[in-house]
Protein backbone atom coordinates (compact mmCIF):
# COMPACT_ATOMS: atom_id res chain seq x y z
CA UNK A 1 0.00 0.00 0.00
CA UNK A 2 1.29 3.18 -0.95
CA UNK A 3 1.10 6.56 1.26
CA UNK A 4 0.67 10.08 0.00
CA UNK A 5 0.72 12.36 3.15
CA UNK A 6 -1.01 15.48 3.13
CA UNK A 7 1.35 18.11 5.16
CA UNK A 8 -0.38 21.50 6.21
CA UNK A 9 2.06 24.63 6.38
CA UNK A 10 1.43 28.19 7.28
CA UNK A 11 3.33 31.27 6.41
CA UNK A 12 3.88 32.68 9.71
CA UNK A 13 6.04 36.47 10.51
CA UNK A 14 9.41 35.41 11.83
CA UNK A 15 9.02 36.65 15.43
CA UNK A 16 12.41 36.88 16.40
CA UNK A 17 11.99 40.44 14.78
CA UNK A 18 9.59 43.22 16.06
CA UNK A 19 6.02 42.82 16.06
CA UNK A 20 4.12 45.63 14.24
CA UNK A 21 0.61 45.42 14.28
CA UNK A 22 -1.83 46.68 11.32
CA UNK A 23 -3.77 50.01 11.93
CA UNK A 24 -6.94 48.23 12.29
CA UNK A 25 -4.90 45.30 14.89
CA UNK A 26 -6.53 42.65 13.58
CA UNK A 27 -3.13 41.41 11.86
CA UNK A 28 0.44 41.35 12.17
CA UNK A 29 1.99 44.26 9.49
CA UNK A 30 4.11 41.87 7.84
CA UNK A 31 5.73 45.26 5.92
CA UNK A 32 8.85 45.10 7.91
CA UNK A 33 9.23 41.55 9.16
CA UNK A 34 10.34 38.30 7.50
CA UNK A 35 8.19 35.24 6.56
CA UNK A 36 8.73 31.62 7.65
CA UNK A 37 7.06 28.63 7.73
CA UNK A 38 6.26 27.62 11.22
CA UNK A 39 8.93 25.56 12.79
CA UNK A 40 6.54 22.41 13.90
CA UNK A 41 5.63 22.65 10.21
CA UNK A 42 9.15 22.12 8.74
CA UNK A 43 9.55 19.48 11.17
CA UNK A 44 5.87 18.19 9.84
CA UNK A 45 7.12 18.73 6.14
CA UNK A 46 10.70 16.55 6.75
CA UNK A 47 8.60 13.97 8.22
CA UNK A 48 5.66 13.46 5.28
CA UNK A 49 8.84 13.04 2.87
CA UNK A 50 10.15 10.42 4.47
CA UNK A 51 6.86 8.43 5.23
CA UNK A 52 6.29 8.90 1.22
CA UNK A 53 9.34 7.95 0.17
CA UNK A 54 9.22 5.09 2.41
CA UNK A 55 5.74 4.00 1.62
CA UNK A 56 6.58 4.97 -2.56
CA UNK A 57 4.12 7.40 -2.43
CA UNK A 58 4.69 11.17 -2.84
CA UNK A 59 4.02 13.78 -0.08
CA UNK A 60 1.20 16.88 -1.16
CA UNK A 61 2.03 20.35 0.60
CA UNK A 62 -0.96 23.06 0.95
CA UNK A 63 -1.64 26.17 2.72
CA UNK A 64 -4.60 28.55 3.17
CA UNK A 65 -2.56 31.92 2.42
CA UNK A 66 -2.73 34.67 0.04
CA UNK A 67 -0.42 34.75 -3.05
CA UNK A 68 3.20 35.29 -0.99
CA UNK A 69 2.16 31.59 0.75
CA UNK A 70 3.64 30.35 -2.64
CA UNK A 71 6.98 30.36 -1.39
CA UNK A 72 5.94 28.42 1.40
CA UNK A 73 4.86 25.80 -0.81
CA UNK A 74 8.07 26.14 -2.89
CA UNK A 75 9.90 25.62 0.09
CA UNK A 76 8.58 22.44 0.94
CA UNK A 77 8.71 21.13 -2.97
CA UNK A 78 12.59 22.15 -2.65
CA UNK A 79 13.04 19.63 -0.15
CA UNK A 80 11.08 16.38 -1.26
CA UNK A 81 7.24 17.50 -1.65
CA UNK A 82 6.04 16.41 -5.23
CA UNK A 83 2.74 18.06 -5.44
CA UNK A 84 1.58 21.14 -3.95
CA UNK A 85 -2.64 23.12 -3.45
CA UNK A 86 -2.33 26.55 -2.62
CA UNK A 87 -6.24 27.75 -0.92
CA UNK A 88 -5.55 31.46 -2.21
CA UNK A 89 -7.63 33.26 0.41
CA UNK A 90 -6.71 36.04 3.41
CA UNK A 91 -5.82 33.90 6.07
CA UNK A 92 -6.29 36.51 8.46
CA UNK A 93 -9.87 36.32 8.14
CA UNK A 94 -10.20 32.84 8.95
CA UNK A 95 -10.10 30.84 12.23
CA UNK A 96 -9.27 27.89 13.20
CA UNK A 97 -12.47 25.97 12.41
CA UNK A 98 -12.48 27.88 9.11
CA UNK A 99 -9.13 26.33 8.05
CA UNK A 100 -9.72 22.91 9.23
CA UNK A 101 -13.10 22.51 7.21
CA UNK A 102 -10.65 24.09 3.94
CA UNK A 103 -7.97 21.17 4.63
CA UNK A 104 -10.78 18.84 4.65
CA UNK A 105 -12.04 19.91 1.78
CA UNK A 106 -9.06 19.38 0.27
CA UNK A 107 -8.55 15.88 1.52
CA UNK A 108 -12.03 15.25 0.12
CA UNK A 109 -11.23 16.44 -3.19
CA UNK A 110 -8.11 14.77 -3.90
CA UNK A 111 -9.84 11.77 -2.75
CA UNK A 112 -12.21 12.19 -5.88
CA UNK A 113 -9.38 13.41 -7.91
CA UNK A 114 -7.32 9.94 -7.23
CA UNK A 115 -5.11 10.80 -4.61
CA UNK A 116 -5.81 9.99 -1.44
CA UNK A 117 -4.24 11.41 1.98
CA UNK A 118 -4.28 8.47 4.46
CA UNK A 119 -1.52 10.57 6.14
CA UNK A 120 -2.33 14.19 7.50
CA UNK A 121 0.81 16.26 8.98
CA UNK A 122 0.02 19.38 10.58
CA UNK A 123 2.08 21.60 13.13
CA UNK A 124 0.78 21.26 16.42
CA UNK A 125 0.19 25.04 16.55
CA UNK A 126 0.70 27.98 14.34
CA UNK A 127 3.51 30.12 15.65
CA UNK A 128 1.55 33.18 14.65
CA UNK A 129 -1.72 32.25 15.75
CA UNK A 130 -1.38 29.25 18.61
CA UNK A 131 -4.22 28.20 18.11
CA UNK A 132 -3.49 24.19 19.39
CA UNK A 133 -6.75 23.06 17.26
CA UNK A 134 -6.83 22.96 13.60
CA UNK A 135 -5.48 19.60 13.29
CA UNK A 136 -7.87 18.44 15.92
CA UNK A 137 -10.77 20.26 14.38
CA UNK A 138 -9.72 18.84 11.00
CA UNK A 139 -9.47 15.27 12.17
CA UNK A 140 -13.30 15.83 13.56
CA UNK A 141 -14.37 17.42 9.91
CA UNK A 142 -12.82 14.05 8.67
CA UNK A 143 -14.29 11.37 11.32
CA UNK A 144 -10.38 10.74 11.86
CA UNK A 145 -8.28 9.66 14.48
CA UNK A 146 -5.63 12.06 15.60
CA UNK A 147 -2.90 12.14 17.50
CA UNK A 148 -1.53 15.24 19.01
CA UNK A 149 1.70 17.31 19.75
CA UNK A 150 4.20 14.37 18.91
CA UNK A 151 8.11 14.59 16.96
CA UNK A 152 8.24 11.45 15.12
CA UNK A 153 6.22 9.25 12.77
CA UNK A 154 6.54 6.04 10.66
CA UNK A 155 3.99 4.17 8.66
CA UNK A 156 3.94 0.15 8.48
CA UNK A 157 1.37 -2.41 7.35
CA UNK A 158 -1.14 0.58 7.14
CA UNK A 159 -0.48 1.83 10.92
CA UNK A 160 0.98 4.99 11.85
CA UNK A 161 3.72 5.04 15.22
CA UNK A 162 3.92 8.35 16.63
CA UNK A 163 6.29 9.53 19.29
CA UNK A 164 6.97 12.35 21.69
CA UNK A 165 7.60 13.72 24.88
CA UNK A 166 4.44 13.37 27.19
CA UNK A 167 4.42 14.82 31.03
CA UNK A 168 5.46 11.01 32.35
CA UNK A 169 7.93 10.23 29.80
CA UNK A 170 8.20 9.55 25.98
CA UNK A 171 4.81 8.27 24.79
CA UNK A 172 4.20 5.74 22.03
CA UNK A 173 0.98 6.01 19.92
CA UNK A 174 -0.16 3.10 17.34
CA UNK A 175 -3.02 4.48 14.84
CA UNK A 176 -4.54 3.04 12.04
CA UNK A 177 -4.75 4.84 9.06
CA UNK A 178 -6.06 7.22 7.81
CA UNK A 179 -5.04 9.09 10.88
CA UNK A 180 -4.32 13.45 11.39
CA UNK A 181 -0.74 13.44 13.35
CA UNK A 182 0.33 16.58 14.03
CA UNK A 183 3.81 17.73 15.13
CA UNK A 184 5.99 19.01 17.75
CA UNK A 185 9.48 19.88 16.39
CA UNK A 186 12.82 18.35 18.01
CA UNK A 187 12.02 14.99 16.14
CA UNK A 188 13.73 15.05 12.81
CA UNK A 189 16.46 17.80 11.95
CA UNK A 190 14.34 19.52 8.16
CA UNK A 191 16.99 19.05 5.60
CA UNK A 192 18.13 21.90 3.77
CA UNK A 193 17.13 22.47 -0.20
CA UNK A 194 19.65 20.68 -2.62
CA UNK A 195 20.18 24.00 -5.65
CA UNK A 196 18.50 21.12 -8.12
CA UNK A 197 15.74 20.45 -5.63
CA UNK A 198 15.06 24.34 -5.64
CA UNK A 199 14.90 24.99 -9.67
CA UNK A 200 12.65 22.24 -9.45
CA UNK A 201 10.70 23.65 -6.82
CA UNK A 202 10.81 27.13 -9.28
CA UNK A 203 9.11 25.79 -12.11
CA UNK A 204 6.57 22.76 -9.84
CA UNK A 205 2.87 23.46 -11.14
CA UNK A 206 0.52 24.40 -8.46
CA UNK A 207 -2.99 23.45 -7.25
CA UNK A 208 -4.84 26.87 -7.15
CA UNK A 209 -8.16 26.49 -5.73
CA UNK A 210 -10.74 29.03 -4.34
CA UNK A 211 -11.92 28.57 -0.21
CA UNK A 212 -14.55 26.13 -0.73
CA UNK A 213 -17.28 28.20 1.77
CA UNK A 214 -17.10 31.82 3.29
CA UNK A 215 -15.03 32.37 6.32
CA UNK A 216 -16.90 32.60 10.05
CA UNK A 217 -13.50 33.94 10.77
CA UNK A 218 -11.41 34.22 14.45
CA UNK A 219 -13.30 35.15 17.20
CA UNK A 220 -11.02 37.78 17.46
CA UNK A 221 -11.76 41.40 18.77
CA UNK A 222 -8.27 43.45 18.11
CA UNK A 223 -4.70 42.52 18.59
CA UNK A 224 -2.51 44.66 21.16
CA UNK A 225 1.11 44.87 21.69
CA UNK A 226 1.99 43.88 25.59
CA UNK A 227 3.23 47.16 27.51
CA UNK A 228 7.42 48.00 27.58
CA UNK A 229 8.49 46.88 30.45
CA UNK A 230 9.75 49.99 31.81
CA UNK A 231 13.51 49.76 31.30
CA UNK A 232 16.13 50.51 33.79
CA UNK A 233 19.62 48.12 32.25
CA UNK A 234 22.49 49.18 33.08
CA UNK A 235 24.86 49.02 30.16
CA UNK A 236 28.85 48.01 31.52
CA UNK A 237 29.89 48.34 28.54
CA UNK A 238 30.14 46.59 24.65
CA UNK A 239 32.59 43.60 24.14
CA UNK A 240 35.41 42.60 25.82
CA UNK A 241 36.39 46.05 27.19
CA UNK A 242 33.27 45.34 29.84
CA UNK A 243 35.02 42.55 31.59
CA UNK A 244 36.12 44.26 34.87
CA UNK A 245 32.96 46.44 35.20
CA UNK A 246 31.35 42.58 34.98
CA UNK A 247 33.60 41.15 38.16
CA UNK A 248 32.92 44.57 39.75
CA UNK A 249 29.53 43.87 39.49
CA UNK A 250 30.32 39.83 40.91
CA UNK A 251 31.93 41.00 42.96
CA UNK A 252 29.28 43.68 44.89
CA UNK A 253 26.68 40.75 44.43
CA UNK A 254 28.76 38.71 45.92
CA UNK A 255 28.19 36.28 43.65
CA UNK A 256 31.89 35.54 42.99
CA UNK A 257 33.24 31.99 44.27
CA UNK A 258 36.77 32.34 46.46
CA UNK B 1 -20.64 26.97 37.15
CA UNK B 2 -16.81 26.86 35.96
CA UNK B 3 -15.15 23.53 35.42
CA UNK B 4 -11.47 23.00 34.85
CA UNK B 5 -9.15 20.38 33.99
CA UNK B 6 -6.33 19.58 36.55
CA UNK B 7 -3.28 17.20 35.71
CA UNK B 8 -1.90 15.43 38.72
CA UNK B 9 1.76 14.11 38.06
CA UNK B 10 2.77 10.46 38.97
CA UNK B 11 3.53 11.47 42.27
CA UNK B 12 -0.55 12.33 42.61
CA UNK B 13 0.04 15.82 42.69
CA UNK B 14 -1.73 18.36 41.11
CA UNK B 15 0.51 20.12 38.65
CA UNK B 16 1.67 23.92 39.63
CA UNK B 17 -0.04 25.13 35.83
CA UNK B 18 -3.11 23.32 37.36
CA UNK B 19 -3.03 25.21 40.13
CA UNK B 20 -2.24 28.17 38.34
CA UNK B 21 -5.47 27.61 36.03
CA UNK B 22 -7.85 27.09 39.30
CA UNK B 23 -6.29 30.59 41.33
CA UNK B 24 -7.57 32.27 37.62
CA UNK B 25 -10.95 30.59 37.85
CA UNK B 26 -11.76 31.80 41.20
CA UNK B 27 -10.54 35.22 40.05
CA UNK B 28 -12.95 34.72 36.82
CA UNK B 29 -15.63 33.23 39.45
CA UNK B 30 -15.57 36.16 41.66
CA UNK B 31 -16.15 38.73 39.29
CA UNK B 32 -19.43 36.52 38.29
CA UNK B 33 -20.20 36.79 41.89
CA UNK B 34 -19.24 33.52 43.06
CA UNK B 35 -19.91 31.03 40.84
CA UNK B 36 -18.83 27.88 42.12
CA UNK B 37 -15.62 25.94 41.13
CA UNK B 38 -15.76 21.97 40.13
CA UNK B 39 -12.27 20.31 38.95
CA UNK B 40 -11.94 17.07 36.70
CA UNK B 41 -9.17 14.36 36.93
CA UNK B 42 -7.99 11.44 35.76
CA UNK B 43 -7.84 8.59 38.00
CA UNK B 44 -9.03 8.69 42.05
CA UNK B 45 -7.12 11.30 43.62
CA UNK B 46 -5.75 10.31 47.33
CA UNK B 47 -6.55 12.47 50.60
CA UNK B 48 -3.23 15.04 50.25
CA UNK B 49 -4.81 15.90 46.51
CA UNK B 50 -8.34 16.36 47.77
CA UNK B 51 -7.28 18.39 50.82
CA UNK B 52 -5.01 20.53 48.50
CA UNK B 53 -7.43 21.28 45.63
CA UNK B 54 -9.76 22.02 48.61
CA UNK B 55 -7.85 24.65 49.65
CA UNK B 56 -8.25 26.23 46.25
CA UNK B 57 -11.36 27.38 46.68
CA UNK B 58 -12.65 23.79 44.95
CA UNK B 59 -16.10 22.88 45.57
CA UNK B 60 -16.22 19.17 43.35
CA UNK B 61 -13.86 17.08 42.27
CA UNK B 62 -15.08 14.78 39.48
CA UNK B 63 -12.85 11.68 39.28
CA UNK B 64 -12.58 9.97 35.99
CA UNK B 65 -12.76 6.42 36.59
CA UNK B 66 -12.17 3.49 34.54
CA UNK B 67 -10.41 0.88 31.79
CA UNK B 68 -11.31 4.26 29.37
CA UNK B 69 -8.85 6.63 31.46
CA UNK B 70 -6.14 4.23 32.22
CA UNK B 71 -4.09 5.27 29.04
CA UNK B 72 -4.09 8.77 27.71
CA UNK B 73 -6.45 9.78 24.66
CA UNK B 74 -7.27 13.02 24.09
CA UNK B 75 -10.56 11.97 22.71
CA UNK B 76 -11.68 10.13 25.88
CA UNK B 77 -10.47 12.68 28.42
CA UNK B 78 -12.66 15.32 26.43
CA UNK B 79 -15.72 13.07 26.68
CA UNK B 80 -15.15 12.60 30.42
CA UNK B 81 -14.79 16.48 30.73
CA UNK B 82 -17.57 16.91 28.72
CA UNK B 83 -19.99 14.45 30.81
CA UNK B 84 -18.43 16.44 33.68
CA UNK B 85 -19.94 19.81 32.16
CA UNK B 86 -22.96 18.78 31.17
CA UNK B 87 -24.14 17.43 34.29
CA UNK B 88 -23.22 20.13 36.28
CA UNK B 89 -24.54 22.88 33.32
CA UNK B 90 -21.00 24.41 33.54
CA UNK B 91 -20.33 27.37 30.97
CA UNK B 92 -17.08 27.99 31.12
CA UNK B 93 -14.64 24.50 31.22
CA UNK B 94 -10.38 25.93 31.26
CA UNK B 95 -7.59 23.54 31.59
CA UNK B 96 -4.01 25.01 31.71
CA UNK B 97 -2.12 26.06 28.58
CA UNK B 98 -0.23 22.58 28.73
CA UNK B 99 -0.02 19.84 25.64
CA UNK B 100 -2.99 17.76 27.52
CA UNK B 101 -4.81 20.95 28.51
CA UNK B 102 -4.73 22.39 24.92
CA UNK B 103 -5.28 18.95 23.47
CA UNK B 104 -8.46 18.18 25.36
CA UNK B 105 -10.30 21.72 24.82
CA UNK B 106 -9.41 21.95 21.15
CA UNK B 107 -11.43 18.32 21.26
CA UNK B 108 -14.45 19.91 23.21
CA UNK B 109 -14.31 23.16 20.51
CA UNK B 110 -14.32 20.80 17.58
CA UNK B 111 -17.31 18.58 18.90
CA UNK B 112 -19.11 21.64 20.00
CA UNK B 113 -18.83 24.02 17.49
CA UNK B 114 -17.49 26.31 19.57
CA UNK B 115 -13.89 28.70 19.73
CA UNK B 116 -11.51 27.22 22.08
CA UNK B 117 -8.60 30.39 23.13
CA UNK B 118 -5.47 28.77 24.10
CA UNK B 119 -3.38 30.53 26.01
CA UNK B 120 -5.28 33.17 28.00
CA UNK B 121 -3.75 35.56 30.47
CA UNK B 122 -6.45 37.61 31.70
CA UNK B 123 -9.97 38.05 31.02
CA UNK B 124 -11.43 41.77 30.23
CA UNK B 125 -15.35 41.24 31.06
CA UNK B 126 -17.54 38.53 31.22
CA UNK B 127 -20.68 40.45 29.77
CA UNK B 128 -18.87 40.05 26.43
CA UNK B 129 -17.23 37.24 27.94
CA UNK B 130 -13.44 38.44 26.51
CA UNK B 131 -10.40 36.77 26.87
CA UNK B 132 -6.46 37.84 26.43
CA UNK B 133 -4.35 35.57 25.11
CA UNK B 134 -0.82 35.45 24.14
CA UNK B 135 -0.19 35.08 20.19
CA UNK B 136 3.36 35.32 18.11
CA UNK B 137 5.01 33.34 20.93
CA UNK B 138 4.18 36.04 23.18
CA UNK B 139 5.39 39.15 21.01
CA UNK B 140 1.54 40.53 21.02
CA UNK B 141 -1.85 39.56 22.67
CA UNK B 142 -5.30 38.98 21.34
CA UNK B 143 -8.50 39.94 22.81
CA UNK B 144 -11.05 37.07 21.96
CA UNK B 145 -14.67 37.15 22.51
CA UNK B 146 -16.00 34.03 23.51
CA UNK B 147 -19.88 34.46 23.40
CA UNK B 148 -20.96 30.77 22.66
CA UNK B 149 -21.37 28.29 25.32
CA UNK B 150 -19.08 26.44 26.68
CA UNK B 151 -17.07 28.92 26.99
CA UNK B 152 -13.51 26.88 26.59
CA UNK B 153 -10.28 28.39 27.31
CA UNK B 154 -6.82 27.65 28.57
CA UNK B 155 -4.53 29.41 30.50
CA UNK B 156 -0.91 30.25 29.94
CA UNK B 157 1.94 28.89 32.05
CA UNK B 158 2.69 31.19 34.77
CA UNK B 159 -0.09 33.91 33.70
CA UNK B 160 -0.56 33.77 37.43
CA UNK B 161 1.23 32.36 40.59
CA UNK B 162 -1.15 29.74 42.00
CA UNK B 163 -2.09 30.62 45.28
CA UNK B 164 -4.84 28.90 47.30
CA UNK B 165 -8.12 30.57 48.25
CA UNK B 166 -8.77 32.35 51.91
CA UNK B 167 -11.66 30.56 52.55
CA UNK B 168 -11.22 26.52 51.70
CA UNK B 169 -13.75 24.73 49.11
CA UNK B 170 -15.56 21.91 50.34
CA UNK B 171 -13.72 19.16 48.34
CA UNK B 172 -16.40 16.85 48.08
CA UNK B 173 -14.80 13.77 46.17
CA UNK B 174 -17.48 12.44 43.33
CA UNK B 175 -16.25 9.49 41.22
CA UNK B 176 -17.41 9.24 37.80
CA UNK B 177 -17.41 6.67 35.08
CA UNK B 178 -18.41 8.15 32.32
CA UNK B 179 -19.64 5.72 28.93
CA UNK B 180 -16.63 6.19 26.39
CA UNK B 181 -16.99 5.38 22.35
CA UNK B 182 -14.90 2.93 21.05
CA UNK B 183 -13.96 5.39 18.56
CA UNK B 184 -12.54 7.70 21.54
CA UNK B 185 -10.01 4.86 22.08
CA UNK B 186 -8.29 4.48 18.93
CA UNK B 187 -5.85 6.82 19.08
CA UNK B 188 -3.86 6.53 22.72
CA UNK B 189 -1.16 5.91 24.40
CA UNK B 190 -0.01 2.09 23.93
CA UNK B 191 3.40 3.14 25.59
CA UNK B 192 5.02 5.14 28.29
CA UNK B 193 8.83 5.11 28.79
CA UNK B 194 10.43 6.63 31.83
CA UNK B 195 11.58 9.87 32.01
CA UNK B 196 15.10 10.74 32.30
CA UNK B 197 15.80 11.22 36.13
CA UNK B 198 15.27 14.91 37.24
CA UNK B 199 18.48 16.22 36.64
CA UNK B 200 17.08 20.26 36.79
CA UNK B 201 17.33 19.97 40.40
CA UNK B 202 21.04 21.77 40.82
CA UNK B 203 19.45 24.42 38.10
CA UNK B 204 16.44 25.25 39.88
CA UNK B 205 18.04 25.90 43.22
CA UNK B 206 21.21 27.35 41.76
CA UNK B 207 21.88 30.86 43.42
CA UNK B 208 23.85 31.84 39.59
CA UNK B 209 22.88 30.55 36.29
CA UNK B 210 24.81 31.23 33.27
CA UNK B 211 22.15 31.25 30.21
CA UNK B 212 23.16 29.61 26.88
CA UNK B 213 21.04 30.55 23.54
CA UNK B 214 21.35 30.38 19.81
CA UNK B 215 24.33 32.65 20.28
CA UNK B 216 26.72 29.94 21.46
CA UNK B 217 26.69 28.91 17.82
CA UNK B 218 27.15 25.01 17.81
CA UNK B 219 27.18 22.54 20.78
CA UNK B 220 30.95 22.92 20.61
CA UNK B 221 30.23 26.46 21.39
CA UNK B 222 30.05 26.40 25.19
CA UNK B 223 33.50 25.78 26.00
CA UNK B 224 33.66 29.25 27.80
CA UNK B 225 30.21 29.64 29.01
CA UNK B 226 31.05 26.23 31.10
CA UNK B 227 34.30 27.49 32.40
CA UNK B 228 32.30 30.76 33.66
CA UNK B 229 29.90 28.59 35.38
CA UNK B 230 32.83 26.59 37.33
CA UNK B 231 34.72 30.00 38.19
CA UNK B 232 31.33 31.10 39.48
CA UNK B 233 30.20 27.54 41.10
CA UNK B 234 26.84 28.27 38.85
CA UNK B 235 24.30 25.96 36.75
CA UNK B 236 24.59 26.10 33.08
CA UNK B 237 20.68 26.83 31.78
CA UNK B 238 19.98 27.22 27.90
CA UNK B 239 16.93 28.36 25.89
CA UNK B 240 14.59 25.66 24.05
CA UNK B 241 16.73 26.51 20.60
CA UNK B 242 19.47 24.94 22.01
CA UNK B 243 17.94 22.01 23.79
CA UNK B 244 15.77 21.33 20.56
CA UNK B 245 18.86 21.16 18.40
CA UNK B 246 20.18 18.88 20.49
CA UNK B 247 23.47 21.40 21.42
CA UNK B 248 22.81 20.33 25.49
CA UNK B 249 20.16 18.50 27.03
CA UNK B 250 16.58 18.88 28.03
CA UNK B 251 16.90 19.54 31.79
CA UNK B 252 19.09 21.97 31.38
CA UNK B 253 16.08 24.03 29.54
CA UNK B 254 15.08 27.27 31.48
CA UNK B 255 11.47 28.44 30.54
CA UNK B 256 8.01 27.95 29.99
CA UNK B 257 8.22 24.51 29.09
CA UNK B 258 11.67 24.10 30.95
CA UNK B 259 12.54 24.90 34.47
CA UNK B 260 11.63 27.81 36.42
CA UNK B 261 14.29 29.39 37.81
CA UNK B 262 14.75 32.62 40.34
CA UNK B 263 18.77 32.93 41.26
CA UNK B 264 20.61 35.82 42.81
CA UNK B 265 22.39 35.85 39.34
CA UNK B 266 21.11 35.41 35.78
CA UNK B 267 23.70 35.39 33.13
CA UNK B 268 21.93 35.09 30.07
CA UNK B 269 24.47 34.79 27.10
CA UNK B 270 22.73 34.84 23.09
CA UNK B 271 19.61 34.54 24.26
CA UNK B 272 16.84 36.95 22.86
CA UNK B 273 14.25 36.89 25.82
CA UNK B 274 11.15 35.16 23.90
CA UNK B 275 8.47 35.37 26.42
CA UNK B 276 8.32 31.52 26.77
CA UNK B 277 12.03 31.88 28.22
CA UNK B 278 11.33 35.53 30.29
CA UNK B 279 8.68 33.10 32.26
CA UNK B 280 10.83 30.67 33.69
CA UNK B 281 14.06 33.76 34.61
CA UNK B 282 11.83 36.62 35.65
CA UNK B 283 11.99 36.03 39.38
CA UNK B 284 15.70 36.74 38.68
CA UNK B 285 16.82 39.07 41.52
CA UNK B 286 19.50 40.14 39.10
CA UNK B 287 19.79 39.97 35.36
CA UNK B 288 23.09 40.34 32.96
CA UNK B 289 22.70 40.34 29.54
CA UNK B 290 25.04 39.27 27.68
CA UNK B 291 24.34 39.96 23.53
CA UNK B 292 24.97 41.64 20.32
CA UNK B 293 21.70 43.11 19.93
CA UNK B 294 21.08 46.02 21.98
CA UNK B 295 17.58 46.21 21.94
CA UNK B 296 16.81 42.15 22.08
CA UNK B 297 14.50 41.98 24.27
CA UNK B 298 16.49 39.97 27.24
CA UNK B 299 18.44 43.27 27.12
CA UNK B 300 15.69 45.96 27.55
CA UNK B 301 14.05 43.85 30.49
CA UNK B 302 17.40 43.13 32.05
CA UNK B 303 18.81 45.15 35.20
CA UNK B 304 22.50 44.73 33.71
CA UNK B 305 23.68 44.11 30.27
CA UNK B 306 26.87 43.44 27.95
CA UNK B 307 26.42 44.52 24.13
CA UNK B 308 29.10 42.06 22.28
CA UNK B 309 29.62 38.92 21.08
CA UNK B 310 29.69 36.45 23.46
CA UNK B 311 32.76 34.17 22.76
CA UNK B 312 34.53 37.33 23.04
CA UNK B 313 32.80 38.40 26.33
CA UNK B 314 33.01 35.73 28.43
CA UNK B 315 36.49 34.47 28.00
CA UNK B 316 37.50 38.17 28.54
CA UNK B 317 34.85 38.03 31.90
CA UNK B 318 36.72 34.34 32.59
CA UNK B 319 40.22 36.08 32.39
CA UNK B 320 39.63 39.03 34.41
CA UNK B 321 38.23 36.57 37.12
CA UNK B 322 41.51 34.49 36.71
CA UNK B 323 43.69 37.48 37.04
CA UNK B 324 42.04 39.02 40.14
CA UNK B 325 42.39 35.58 42.05
CA UNK B 326 45.93 36.02 40.92
C1 LIG C 1 4.78 26.70 23.23
C2 LIG C 1 6.19 27.19 23.29
C3 LIG C 1 6.94 26.94 24.43
C4 LIG C 1 8.26 27.39 24.52
N1 LIG C 1 8.99 27.15 25.65
C5 LIG C 1 10.23 27.66 25.76
C6 LIG C 1 11.01 27.48 26.94
O1 LIG C 1 10.61 26.84 27.91
N2 LIG C 1 12.25 28.02 26.98
C7 LIG C 1 12.77 28.73 25.95
O2 LIG C 1 13.91 29.21 26.05
N3 LIG C 1 12.07 28.91 24.82
C8 LIG C 1 10.82 28.38 24.70
N4 LIG C 1 10.14 28.56 23.54
C9 LIG C 1 10.85 29.12 22.37
C10 LIG C 1 10.94 30.62 22.40
O3 LIG C 1 9.78 31.17 21.78
C11 LIG C 1 12.16 31.09 21.60
O4 LIG C 1 12.12 30.56 20.30
C12 LIG C 1 13.50 30.69 22.22
O5 LIG C 1 13.53 31.00 23.60
C13 LIG C 1 14.58 31.46 21.51
O6 LIG C 1 15.83 30.97 21.92
P1 LIG C 1 17.13 31.86 21.80
O7 LIG C 1 16.91 33.13 22.55
O8 LIG C 1 18.28 31.02 22.19
O9 LIG C 1 17.25 32.10 20.23
P2 LIG C 1 16.94 33.40 19.34
O10 LIG C 1 15.59 33.91 19.58
O11 LIG C 1 17.35 33.03 17.98
O12 LIG C 1 17.93 34.50 19.90
C14 LIG C 1 19.31 34.43 19.82
C15 LIG C 1 19.84 35.69 20.48
O13 LIG C 1 21.25 35.62 20.52
C16 LIG C 1 21.82 36.85 20.10
N5 LIG C 1 23.12 36.46 19.54
C17 LIG C 1 23.39 35.79 18.39
N6 LIG C 1 24.70 35.56 18.26
C18 LIG C 1 25.29 36.07 19.38
C19 LIG C 1 26.63 36.11 19.85
N7 LIG C 1 27.65 35.56 19.15
N8 LIG C 1 26.88 36.72 21.03
C20 LIG C 1 25.85 37.27 21.74
N9 LIG C 1 24.57 37.25 21.34
C21 LIG C 1 24.29 36.64 20.18
C22 LIG C 1 20.85 37.44 19.12
O14 LIG C 1 20.98 38.85 19.10
C23 LIG C 1 19.50 36.99 19.74
O15 LIG C 1 19.03 37.96 20.68
C24 LIG C 1 8.83 28.11 23.43
C25 LIG C 1 8.06 28.36 22.31
C26 LIG C 1 6.76 27.92 22.22
C27 LIG C 1 5.97 28.23 20.97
Amino acid sequence: MTVNPLVCVKRVVDSSSEVVLTEDGQGVDGRFAGFTTSAHEECAVELAVRVAADQGGGATVVTLGDADAVEQLRSALAVGCTAATHVLADAQSFGPADVARELAAVVRDHEAAGTPHELVLLGNDAADSGDHQVGIRLAHELGWPVVNGVSTVSVSGGEVTASGAGPDGHETYRVPLPAVVTILEGGVEPRYPTVPGRMKAKKAPIEERRPAADPVGPSRVRLVLPPPSPSSVEVLGEGAAAAPAVVDLFERLGVLAR
Amino acid sequence: MIVVLVEVSPAGEAVETSREAITFARDLAAAGGGIPIDVVVVGEPDDALVKVLASYGVRRIHALTGPAFEAFSGAAWATGVEHVRASAGAVVVMASGTPRGNEVLAHLGARAGVPMAANVVSFGGLSPFTVTRQVVGGSALEEMQLSQRPALFTVAGHAVEARPADVSGTGELVVEMPDVPAADLVARVVSTEEPEPDLSGTLKSAKVVVGAGRGAGSAGGFDDLLELVDLLDASLGVSRVVTSLGWRPHHEQVGQTGSRISPDLYIPCGISGAIQHWAGCSTAKAILAINTDPDAPMVTKATHAVIGDLHEVVPAINAEIRRRRG
